[in-house]
């Protein structure tokens, strides 16, 4: 008897206009087809959270929202694996440079967290 | 006041208890109306003991988290106590991940919340 094949991942693709509303269809897609290969909810939570954060600062940060910039996501994912590069067309930036949202006089400022809960849980801790 | 669309209010002995509408607090346009309806209860109706409860809410986004940094802030500049109540366990972990279990006052129910206020 034969052992089984290693699992496929799936590859999921889209170019996204630079608008905040236009993108949780396809972040669903993804999460539907997780879901489908069997991840647990805790992790889809994190995938989602990965997912809506660097695409809307792709889209509000990288973009500025411009309609004539698109977003480009590609995504492989198996029963085991997610990945995923998201490409804006912005001029780029020094993640150094981003003010510590998370410093003890900074933790009343509203905005500066979407980078730092975009990093999977592990690589928050410590 | 025209009636919440993204919030539920219910008051008792002088204690303000929101739950939220949306399981998911993502679509820019709910966020700045629910942080309108937060600022309002603080800013128009000088409610000064409030219970915002997250049993509905399955996931939030780091706008929304800006509107609750904000509505605690107003909360606070008018002396209103503010209790955060029901956050799932992966909520919790967003909280805890950027600090916000410092800034916020966090029970693990809302009869927890009301013993205290």
């Amino acid at each position: 008897m034969s052992s089984p094949s290693p699992p496929v991942d799936r590859t999921l693709q889209a170019s996204l206009s630079s608008s905040l509303t236009a993108y949780h269809v396809f972040i669903q897609t993804i999460l539907d087809q997780l879901a489908d290969l069997g991840w647990h909810k805790s992790d889809l939570f994190a995938v989602h959270m990965a997912l809506e954060e660097s695409i809307s600062n792709a889209i509000r940060h990288g973009n500025k929202e411009d309609p004539a910039k698109k977003v480009q996501v590609d995504c492989q994912i198996s029963p085991a694996r997610f990945w995923v590069q998201i490409c804006d067309e912005g001029a780029g930036f020094e993640p150094s440079a981003v003010p510590d949202c998370c410093a003890a006089d900074c933790l009343e400022n509203p905005g500066g967290r979407g980078s730092r809960v975009s990093v999977c849980p592990a690589c928050n801790s410590g | 006041m025209a009636s919440p669309q993204r919030l539920e209010i219910n008051e008792s002995a002088s204690i303000t208890v929101i739950h939220f509408k949306d399981q998911k607090i993502i679509d820019p346009g709910a966020i700045q109306e629910l942080g309108q309806e937060l600022f309002d209860l603080v800013e128009k109706e000088d409610r000064r003991k409030i219970v915002l409860n997250f049993a509905n809410v399955e996931f939030l986004s780091s706008a929304a988290l800006g509107k609750l940094i904000t509505f605690e802030k107003k909360a606070k500049r008018i002396g209103a106590e503010l209790i955060l109540t029901n956050i799932s366990p992966e909520i919790y972990q967003v909280f805890a991940i950027t600090n916000l279990d410092k800034l916020f006052k966090i029970k693990d129910s809302e009869a927890d919340a009301l013993a205290v206020l």
